[in-house]
């Protein structure tokens, strides 16, 4: 129970007096994640979408494979980018081996199957209905595909909550990819395991209780986009 | 249902991607950097927080430091992904220079290993005088369910260590993996020493952990140390520039400034201001 009530009181004390290696964490985390997110967004809206409306052949292996990607063991998606990226990996020659970048990267294979998953979940839930009477009142297709968009609002909303929430709390392949290197590549979750290995318990609850707050408000934020839907 | 897949769909999803990875590249910026790869045990001591800034201000570099276990240290620098290692495995060490993976090995400075367990010491090893006796006693106390023994076995320097001590006693590690007292955590310094505060069992330590976590540790105490099979050299090896495009003339400054006289001294100090005894000492005075 100590441990417990120091770890807030540390919190606590953290935030207020704005420690500037607690911000500079805090910044690279985000910084990191958002990016991550923004890439994952980028192609896994249009693609779930696409997934979500249109049949193919081969679509069934691809919506298999998509399900087992939100499954990733984050430490094996690590294990992968870091030999990728390793200097004797192929693409070593482009240094971004315990930089921010490989973990962008890293966090975007692992928050991708999860917005597209989601993303296509939503369409498919879209009343046919209303597409056929758009379609037979001559909507141009590239109307049609912002409609579907509208419509699976949220869906896309909580594909980004999930996503965001899968990456900011990951540990396993941010260790291994990033180094974990202060100042550059140390994010809250390998900071709190840094604390945590030295047995400071009370300071790694600390950034815990931190790394959840944020968690909290960026979601709070994110249901701004969806309010009408939430009542 | 809309049914015209098409390739000119997937060619631009493909391009976003690229497109994105683009905007994330011009996001950074190089700046002269020194990839050391070391040991947990080394920074969770400190050393480093203090040595460093000096090194730093000194040189104009800039140290990125990623601290794992010294097995994939080794493999860091034998990848090519580190300039230079800071580790404690001289066989190993050997191994990677032979190899050619690494130039040289520069000795700096060294702890010693301790054995550590519950403070009563109820396999009673604080009064035998041979690694070997100790060893064979943390055995056989351990197939009488008198004592659990807690193992790194993460393939660390340390871990490496302990392996080393079982063959000293001549005792053959399958049968000490294999025992139900003997428990193979797969975890780093800190956590197998927390690990062993609460379960009140024995494990092999290096000094500088154990004595920069002693108030985290109440249950555990120093049992058994002092021969010379405890010895715990550190070395500093530069990596191959032949091999991989690494910063050999930065690494060769990192092993010269530990090697300097007033870099050793301060080596002797370190720690006795923060927990009354030296953490590691000198290799070169």
């Amino acid at each position: 129970m100590h441990t417990l009530i120091q770890g807030f009181r540390e919190a606590i004390k953290l935030l207020i007096s704005l420690d500037p290696e607690l911000l500079q964490i805090i910044s690279v985390s985000f910084r990191v994640t958002g990016t991550a997110l923004f890439v994952s967004v980028l192609i896994g809206v249009p693609l779930g979408t696409v997934l979500g409306l249109v049949d193919f052949p081969g679509k069934k292996i691809i919506t298999a494979l998509l399900y087992t990607g939100m499954g990733l063991p984050p430490v094996v998606v690590g294990l992968f980018v870091f030999i990728m990226f390793s200097a004797s990996g192929p693409f070593g020659s482009l240094g971004w081996l315990f930089t921010t970048r490989s973990i962008v990267v890293a966090q975007t294979i692992l928050a991708l199957p999860l917005v597209t998953s989601f993303v296509m979940t939503s369409v498919l839930s879209i009343d046919i209905a209303l597409i056929r009477q758009m379609k037979s009142l001559g909507t141009s297709r590239k109307q049609l595909l912002w409609t579907v968009i509208k419509e699976a609002r949220l869906g896309a909303v909580v594909a980004m909550a999930a996503g965001y929430g899968a990456v900011i709390s990951e540990v396993g392949a941010v260790m291994l990819v990033g180094g974990n290197i202060a100042g550059k590549t140390r994010v809250l979750t390998t900071a709190i395991m840094l604390e945590t290995r030295q047995g400071r318990f009370g300071f790694a609850l600390a950034l815990g209780i931190i790394l959840l707050l944020i968690a909290f408000i960026t979601n709070m934020i994110m249901m701004k986009f969806q309010h009408r839907e939430i009542k | 249902m809309v049914t015209d897949f098409n390739l000119k769909t997937f060619l631009s999803i493909v391009l976003i991607f690229l497109l994105a990875l683009a905007v994330l590249s011009a996001g950074q910026v190089e700046e002269e950097s020194l990839t050391l790869a070391t040991t947990t045990s080394i920074e969770d001591s400190g050393l480093l927080e203090e040595f460093l800034p000096v090194f730093e201000e000194r040189t104009g570099y800039d140290v990125d430091v990623i601290a794992v276990g010294t097995g994939q240290a080794l493999e860091t620098g034998r990848r090519g992904d580190a300039d230079v290692l800071l580790v404690h495995a001289p066989d190993l060490e050997k191994e990677f220079v032979e190899e050619g993976y690494g130039t040289d090995r520069y000795f700096i400075m060294s702890n010693d290993f301790v054995i550590v367990g519950p403070s009563d010491d109820p396999a009673g090893l604080m009064d035998l005088e041979t690694t070997k006796e100790a060893m064979i006693t943390i055995k056989e106390e351990g197939e009488a369910e008198e004592l659990t023994f807690t193992s790194r076995g993460d393939g660390s320097g340390t871990h490496f260590q302990e392996q080393q001590l079982w063959k000293v006693a001549e005792i053959e590690l399958e049968k000490v993996e294999s025992g139900n007292w003997y428990q193979s955590l797969g975890q780093g310094m800190g956590p197998t020493l927390i690990t062993s505060n609460e379960m009140q069992a024995y494990t092999l330590t290096d000094r500088g952990s154990f004595v920069s976590m002693r108030d985290e540790l109440p249950n555990l105490a120093e049992i058994f140390a002092g021969p010379e099979e405890l010895d715990n050299p550190y070395s500093i090896l530069p990596v191959n520039p032949d091999k991989y495009d690494v910063d050999y003339d930065g690494a060769m400054e990192f092993a010269e400034f530990f090697q300097e006289e007033k870099t050793q001294e301060m080596i002797g100090d370190f720690g006795i201001e923060e927990y009354g005894e030296p953490l590691f000492l000198p290799g070169l005075l």
